[in-house]
């Protein structure tokens, strides 16, 4: 039951519209560009892996030699229709300098097309199965419909990220999310292979995803479950890291169409052309996007600027929409940031929380826990955790983050993910059929805040569509950051397409969205 | 010493309280009880009991009291253990100027003390370096709302704060510091897993050394979990933790400036 804060619907009807509008006027300047990033994922789809005696990955050896606004599949198609090599082997050759891809001329458009759609169409093949594969082990497993539990692993090391996760699928976690290390997502390349060395999070690399999915299967199996494994889209390499996420089965990807900008600062050009091939691809693996929401009440007051997620998360609705993703697939995020010495605290929480669930009714939320009142206070950071778990099953939210006690200290150990399960099964447990038994007073606490914040998203999407979303984060209304448009890292990478330029996914990917 | 403390002592407790040997407090003075946690990886077997009873054995842990010992599914086992541990400590030898508290000055005696000593405002340059993007304990020290109900530096008269954000590579924050002629810098680094934060904040040192300007600033490093004892080894002149105020920081670089020019 869905219906409990006594919503102005015309008002949420209204609030995506305005989202809808200016997530349009995003899509006309989007259509109009590609990325060094994007070119970099067509070699990927197409089946170009690897890296050149320099280590230099094959896909940027590719793009860094071709005339960018003509598209990667222009010079690959070319080469293919004189030649009849396969993609993997023209990388080889420009990798090894037998191919000079300056010196290529380009063949005619419908001679590049007929060359490159059936080797897009084998790409996208080889991800649907990866999809197909997906629903069977959720159809012989089952899966799980109350919140499920996603832990991360963040040891830098994949081996030993791999004893993590199986231990924390073993003891109940239904979702593993492998952070990444500092520093990936301001990379101009994904790293090749498998990777023992990461800061903070291990690189995010088509091997280590690999190496993981295979474990998790393995402890999957094993147990009756299916584990779902998750790693993140974000940075320069949105759609590479899409493409891979689709090519080693991972089920949930974090893919924000502002994250980058507003906390990596990276270019929001980049950004906004980025996510919207990045989220095609997620879309049609299956994946679960999750968006970073979260973020935003870091740093700033979480009942002050509650608005500003619910905002946000309008947005990134229909930036998916865009994209072809079904609100299935929409983790639409959220947190639980709350100062703890605010009075009524709980109940703002409840509040935000509620709302999300009724305003995008069908989407796997994802609910985050608290960070950053979370201090060396280990046993009260417990309770903190605990009182975000009971929201969670209270307002019946899908992805849960589960807190780590030793939050303010360092990544987590394996003993606080156990204990972290623990809690959160104990407490799922015992108020499994809460949210049918609570209603919310009609013009209480909850109530008034959830309206109120409705509100103020409302307005401030009245203002965004005003002034474009670029000016919007110019003059700094998320998280308090401002980003100039030709500021942050990445824009060299951003390129106006020429005249025939050429996306062979994108057919494919639409196609899929339209059901055709 | 707390008053309780003390009458304990009066009361004939002598041989009970004692500053010279202190040791951890459960319920009664010198029981020393105390808890621990910990994984080993061994599978939850008696074995695995054995060894860590020998593992707190070992700590100085007597009477040890496993009072929680799980499974980590897997090859991992979680103890928590009680027990009474036999190490104490002398708080009398404990040096008074190891232990004082750092007295800050306020925002109006450190431009008072900047106007008559120096004559000129001091330039501080903060960031923080390398692939760390964490800006709010930077900011909490700079920005002009401060933290905590005190103001961050570029609030202060007397300095010329400039704050250049995250992410910034140690190249480019010397290059800076060397336009802005700084006088002090500010480094914060809030990751620290496998020991990043050591390999950056020592590449810095050493760019400052090749440059030739090390001894030319004050450099001082912060974070959450940045400790003073860390900072002194890496070659800065103070290091700075959590809940740190403009104060304390714009307190001890004023000083430092000063002793520096009576040398
Ligand atoms: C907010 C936050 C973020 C935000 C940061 C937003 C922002 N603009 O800063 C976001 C979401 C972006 C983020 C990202 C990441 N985070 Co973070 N984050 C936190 C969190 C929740 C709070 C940190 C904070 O802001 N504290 C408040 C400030 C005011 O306190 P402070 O930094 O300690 O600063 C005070 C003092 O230390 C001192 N100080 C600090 N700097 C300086 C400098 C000088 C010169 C001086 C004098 C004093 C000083 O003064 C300040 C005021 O008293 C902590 C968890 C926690 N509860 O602590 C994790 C935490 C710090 N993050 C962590 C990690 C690992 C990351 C990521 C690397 C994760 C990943 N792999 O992607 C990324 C960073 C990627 C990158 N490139 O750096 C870890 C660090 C673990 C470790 N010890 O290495 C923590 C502890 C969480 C965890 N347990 O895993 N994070």
């Amino acid at each position: 039951m869905h219906n409990k804060l006594d919503l102005d619907r015309e008002l949420v009807s209204k609030a995506r519209l305005k989202a809808q509008n200016i997530a349009n006027e995003m899509q006309e300047f989007i259509n109009g560009y590609t990325t060094t990033t994007i070119e970099r994922t067509i070699c990927r789809l197409l089946g170009i892996d690897g890296v050149n005696k320099k280590g230099i990955p094959l896909p940027n050896v590719i793009v860094d030699n071709i005339d960018v606004k003509k598209g990667a599949a222009a010079y690959l198609g070319s080469i293919i229709h004189k030649t009849g090599l396969e993609p993997q082997e023209i990388a080889e050759k420009v990798g090894n300098g037998s191919i000079n891809l300056r010196n290529i001329s380009l063949v005619e458009s419908k001679d590049i097309q007929n060359a490159i759609l059936p080797l897009a169409e084998l790409g996208a093949a080889r991800i649907r199965t990866n999809r197909e594969e997906r629903e069977t082990y959720l159809k012989t497993h089952g899966d799980k419909e109350g919140p499920l539990l996603y832990v991360i692993v963040a040891t830098g090391n994949i081996y030993e990220d791999i004893i993590q996760a199986d231990s924390a699928a073993r003891k109940g976690a239904d979702i593993i999310a492998v952070i990444r290390s500092t520093g990936q997502s301001l990379m101009d390349y994904v790293p090749y292979g498998a990777t023992t060395q990461g800061f903070g999070g291990t690189y995010a690399t088509q091997e280590n995803f690999r190496l993981m999915r295979k474990a998790l299967d393995e402890a999957g199996n094993d147990l009756g479950r299916y584990i779902r494994l998750c790693n993140y889209c974000s940075g320069l390499c949105m759609p590479e890291i899409a493409a891979m996420g689709a090519l080693e089965r991972l089920d949930v990807m974090l893919n924000d169409a502002l994250y980058g900008i507003l906390f990596r600062d990276i270019n929001m050009q980049r950004t906004i052309i980025d996510q919207h091939f990045s989220r095609m691809i997620n879309g049609y693996s299956g994946v679960i996007i999750n968006t970073g929401e979260d973020n935003y009440i870091k740093t700033v007051d979480a009942v002050d600027q509650a608005f500003t997620v619910l905002t946000s998360q309008l947005m990134n609705e229909q930036f998916a929409i865009l994209a072809g993703i079904p609100e299935e697939q929409m983790g639409i995020g959220h947190a639980f940031e709350m100062n703890p010495t605010v009075k009524n605290g709980f109940l703002y929480e409840l509040a935000q929380a509620q709302l999300s669930r009724e305003v995008f009714p069908n989407a796997p939320l994802k609910y985050m826990p608290p960070t950053r009142y979370m201090t060396g206070d280990v046993f009260m950071g417990c309770v903190q955790n605990a009182l975000f778990n009971i929201v969670t099953k209270i307002t019946d939210q899908k992805i849960c983050l589960l807190g780590m006690l030793t939050e303010a200290i360092h990544t987590p150990f394996m003993s606080d993910r156990s204990i972290a399960i623990d809690i959160a099964q104990y407490i799922f447990n015992n108020m499994e059929n809460i949210s049918d038994e609570i209603l919310f007073k009609p013009d209480g606490i909850i109530n008034r805040q959830a309206n109120t914040s409705l509100k103020k998203a409302y307005d401030l999407l009245s203002k965004i569509e005003q002034q474009g979303l670029f000016k919007t984060l110019e003059v700094g209304t998320f998280a308090g950051i401002r980003r100039p448009i030709d500021g942050g890292k990445g824009l060299d990478g951003v390129v106006k397409k020429g005249e025939l330029y050429f996306n062979p996914f994108i057919g494919i990917f639409l196609k899929a969205k339209e059901g055709v | 010493m707390g008053e309780h403390l003390k009458k304990m002592k009066n009361i004939g407790y002598k041989d009970k309280y004692d500053p010279t040997k202190i040791k951890p407090y459960g319920d009664t003075i010198n029981d020393g009880k105390i808890q621990v946690s910990f994984t080993l990886p061994m599978q939850n077997t008696p074995k695995a009991t054995i060894a860590a009873k020998q593992l707190v054995l070992k700590m100085g842990l007597r009477e040890p009291n496993i009072v929680l010992q799980k499974s980590l599914e897997s090859e991992f086992t979680f103890f928590v253990v009680y027990g009474h541990l036999i190490h104490n400590v002398d708080i009398t030898k404990i040096r008074e100027e190891d232990s004082q508290l750092f007295k800050a000055m306020s925002m109006d005696e450190i431009n008072e003390f900047i106007s008559q000593n120096f004559n000129r405002k001091i330039v501080v340059v903060g960031a923080t370096t390398g692939t760390d993007s964490h800006t709010m304990g930077i900011d909490a020290i700079m920005s002009m709302k401060g933290f905590h109900g005190h103001h961050g530096l570029e609030r202060y008269e007397m300095l010329e704060a400039h704050n250049l954000g995250s992410q910034v590579l140690n190249e480019d924050f010397v290059r800076k510091s060397i336009d802005l002629k700084a006088d002090v810098l500010l480094v914060s680094q809030t990751v620290t897993q496998k020991r990043i934060h050591v390999q950056n904040l020592t590449n810095l040192v050493e760019l400052l050394e090749a440059e030739g300007i090390r001894d030319k600033v004050i450099l001082i490093c912060g974070g959450a979990r940045i400790t003073k004892e860390l900072a002194k080894e890496l070659g800065y002149d103070a290091g700075f933790g959590q809940n740190t105020v403009a104060e304390d920081v714009a307190t001890f670089f004023i000083k430092e400036i000063r002793n520096r020019q009576k040398k």
